[in-house]
């Protein structure tokens, strides 16, 4: 806020709701943002800050509250009003037609045209004025997008939302892609923005970055906003603080287990895609937690670990055999066993039976003379449909036809039944119900209790502080840090993954709690 | 080398490479002394010109639906209805400009419901087009009485005549014809909003709807174009053969979708060009014509021409591998 003139409410949200399902993503959420601030939204994963954004931008409706911009009743019917009105989104997921040049894409929808014949010379000119303030070097208007890099792509559409004259610009982790170079260059575009009189929401994991950038603060946490305010004055911990609030612990049933001998060690293991080598160990009844933001390396070492990416140095013992070259189907019968992050599109096939899912990565126990002995497939699997409680018709039963926690339950009942003894999960809870989830951190505290080793990824901290032995922080592609349990709080953790180093001291409640 | 050279190279290639592949193909049959005296002779380049008219038109507006990111399998069953009604509208004694508006409407209804399944029921290209392949043949049987319909000789049949009448001309109307609806689709591509729609739907459905872009419209219009350019096919393929032939150019399609293919353009959308395409088109009509002229069976034209598609596309995946 710079002047007095900006105290003006561009954009007001009263009451607004929104409920999926049984779901409830935004509970009586009211929102307000003035002229030329840049006003931070943030929260954990699942807060509801994209569901806020999607009802902002128009994408979805609100099922109750009501929105104004300038005073006038805004209720956009989709993006295209959303647009029309003065809002233009920067989506986190890049939506840039790859084989059309930076000019085409930025003036995509919008050509400058005489009857349809396009005017090359005016676009070019309103290109050139808006690449004249992204400036970045891989960037001119005749260059196609798709091989540019992902920070010059971010900034192409962040052009074509400078292009559109908005009155507010949406921005989605716009930094979570970019370097610190690009990083700064983006800052100093928001800073000339502000200064035009242009509202800005930026939502970020980035708490310091956050602290830098934006005026003022909401934070929401579990579909509410929880609090709200000028960032000058407010620290970091207390930002933390809001986010993670009060929850604690009754949603995790604590199966007692012993942590044995080492199972697994990774050595200096650089998948492929992995930003830098990681070297971690995990043993046999232990469930190792891994904490970190949404793309800050963990499902990448996941995927190097079971092979789905290539290994480009170090080693993956297990069990004394190290099975760095080898392929998934090797690993899987040295005990590994990967539960996709992604359900729908990678983790099941949801066209085939649950049946079919769960014995699929090994049919083995079921082939007689070259057939396969269906009958023998669904006793099995009839067992394991009791054991995890999946509430299902039968065996046969589409895996497409079931709610996400059972959907979940089947593609982790495929690692039971491959009898894998190193369980690597990513996001094992997302998106599914409360129920489901408690069922799911008993089964994990089961089979730690049995000897197996737990490899945990999730985004979720108080599952990790509630279920596991020890946790690792990623960020930015680098694990920061690996301690047990006991030497963690949510906030400790919130600040490894959004600045990327763990603070030595420990929090006033823990200090109490001894 | 840097990675902005590199790209560079890798659009010289993407332009250049048919060329490359059709001087290939031009000069291999040059250097065999058994056809090179009648291989490299202004008549016989006359004559495979005259022979790709065909293929060529169907190829042009299969160009903007593969780009676009679709396909169209009824192609040439549509080019067969429409040269059918052609010879039936003639037939029934309608002026030849009548029946020749005919032929290229048929083919534009054809296109027309194309487009409309794809957008309105949401069915994948793939099996909307390999439905209409069946019906539009079907049609074309039933309305010619499962046999060819004669029609009188009028100035329709002189379009594909290889001494064009007036001699001025030099080559068949119908490869003037081409020669500039290619110029006009090259330039929509690439000078209009609609041309710039195309490859955006095609590049990325998504992000164009996101864009405020009409993608259902954009489809649409672009099957009902190719459409018409099939039915202006048909009225080639009526002009050359002087009879209304149902059961003619079957698998026709697949040498179109060829043609698109050898030129550049890619099955996933958002690439390709009229230029290319026409190449491509030349590709395969000197690869018959040289291999005719050896003397070579019908089988190894097509085991030759089925090689050279697997390698015109290995190709372009080893191009796109750098980006």
């Amino acid at each position: 806020m710079n002047d007095a003139g900006a105290a003006i409410p561009v954009l007001r949200m009263a009451g607004v709701s929104k409920s999926f399902g049984a779901t409830r993503a935004l509970d009586d959420v009211s929102f307000e943002l003035l002229r030329g601030d840049v006003h931070a939204l943030i929260g954990e994963n699942g807060a509801g800050k994209s569901t806020m954004m999607k009802i902002l931008s128009g994408a979805i409706a609100p099922d109750a509250g009501r929105m104004e911009i300038e005073g006038r009743p805004y209720a956009p019917a989709g993006p295209g009003d959303g647009l029309r009105c003065g809002v233009s989104m920067i989506y986190q997921e890049l939506t840039l037609a790859p084989h059309l040049t930076v000019e085409e894409n930025i003036m995509l929808g919008r050509e400058v045209h005489a009857a349809g014949w396009l005017d090359r010379k005016a676009m070019r000119e309103r290109v050139r004025d808006v690449l004249a303030l992204v400036r970045h070097p891989e960037i001119s208007p005749d260059v196609p997008v798709g091989p540019l890099s992902v920070g010059a792509k971010q900034l192409v559409e962040i052009a074509r939302a400078l292009l559109n004259k908005s009155r507010i610009l949406v921005m989605d982790e716009p930094t979570s892609s970019l370097s610190q170079e690009d990083s700064q260059r983006l800052f100093e575009i928001i800073r000339g923005l502000k200064d035009q009189g242009v509202s800005v929401v930026y939502i970020s994991h980035f708490l310091e970055e956050v602290q830098r950038v934006a005026g003022s603060y909401t934070v929401l946490r579990d579909g509410r906003s929880v609090g709200s305010g000028a960032m000058a004055g407010t620290s970091l911990d207390e930002l933390i603080q809001l986010m993670v609030g009060q929850k604690f612990t009754q949603l995790f049933p604590r199966v007692e287990h012993a942590v044995g001998e080492p199972v697994l060690a990774m050595n200096g293991l650089k998948g492929r895609r992995m930003a830098a080598p990681v070297s971690l160990s995990l043993a046999k009844g232990e469930i190792l937690g891994i904490a970190g933001l949404v793309g800050s390396g963990r499902t990448e070492m996941l995927r190097a670990l079971f092979g789905l990416d290539e290994v480009e140095g170090g080693t993956i013992v297990v069990s004394g055999a190290d099975l760095a070259g080898r392929r998934p189907w090797t690993r899987i019968r040295r005990g590994l066993g990967l539960l996709s992050e992604d359900r729908q599109g990678e983790g099941l096939a949801l066209a085939l039976s649950i049946a079919d899912n769960m014995t699929l990565s090994d049919l083995a126990p079921y082939r007689r003379r070259g057939l396969l002995s269906l009958a023998g497939q669904r006793r099995a699997v009839g067992d394991l449909i009791g054991r995890l409680k999946i509430k299902a018709k039968g065996p046969g039963q589409k895996a497409g036809d079931l709610s996400g926690g059972n959907q979940q339950k089947v593609a982790l009942a495929r690692l039971l039944h491959q009898k894998a003894s190193v369980l690597l999960l990513d996001e094992p809870t997302r998106g599914i119900d409360v129920v489901s989830k408690s069922q799911i951190y008993e089964w994990i505290g089961g089979l730690a209790r049995d000897g197996k080793a737990v490899l945990f990824v999730s985004s979720y901290l108080p599952e990790l502080l509630g279920i596991c032995d020890r946790i690792a922080v990623f960020h930015r592609g680098a694990l920061v840090e690996s301690r047990p349990r006991s030497e963690w709080d949510a906030s400790g953790l919130m600040a490894a993954a959004t600045v990327g180093r763990a603070s030595r001291e420990r929090s006033p409640e823990q200090r109490n709690a001894e | 080398m840097s990675r902005q050279s590199r790209v560079r190279i890798g659009r010289a290639l993407n332009f250049f490479g048919p060329f490359i592949g059709l001087l290939l193909v031009i000069g291999l049959f040059a250097l065999i002394p058994e056809v090179q005296g009648r291989f490299l002779r202004a008549a016989n380049f006359k004559s495979v010109a005259t022979q790709s008219v065909i293929v060529a038109l169907g190829a042009l507006g299969m160009t903007l639906i593969i780009i676009s990111g679709g396909i169209d399998l009824s192609a040439a069953s549509n080019i067969a209805l429409a040269s059918v009604i052609t010879a039936y509208a003639i037939n029934a004694g309608a002026a030849p400009p009548l029946a020749l508006l005919f032929g290229v409407l048929t083919g534009g209804v054809v296109g027309l419901a194309n487009g409309g399944l794809v957008t309105r029921l949401r069915l994948v290209p793939f099996i909307v087009t390999m439905g209409m392949m069946g019906i539009a043949r079907g049609a074309a049987k039933w309305i010619a009485g499962n046999q060819k319909i004669d029609a009188p000789m009028t100035w329709v049949n002189e379009l594909m005549a290889k001494s064009p009448e007036p001699p001025w001309l030099l080559v068949a109307p119908g490869i003037w014809i081409v020669i500039l609806f290619a110029v006009a689709l090259a330039v929509l591509l690439k000078y209009t909003v609609f041309g710039r729609h195309i490859f955006a739907v095609g590049s990325n459905e998504a992000t164009a709807r996101l864009c405020g872009i009409r993608t259902d419209r954009v489809k649409v219009l672009v099957y009902m174009i190719s459409g018409l350019f099939c039915g202006l096919s048909g009225v080639m393929e009526f002009s050359r053969l002087t009879v209304g032939d149902p059961t003619v150019a079957v698998g026709l399609e697949l040498d179109i979708i060829a043609a698109v293919v050898i030129g550049g353009g890619s099955l996933n959308g958002g690439e390709g060009s009229i230029l290319g395409t026409m190449v491509g088109v030349l590709i395969m009509s000197f690869l018959r014509n040289g291999c005719t002229m050896m003397g070579w069976p019908n089988y190894i034209q097509e085991i030759i021409i089925g090689a050279i598609i697997i390698i015109a596309v290995a190709l372009d995946r080893l191009r796109h591998k750098g980006e």
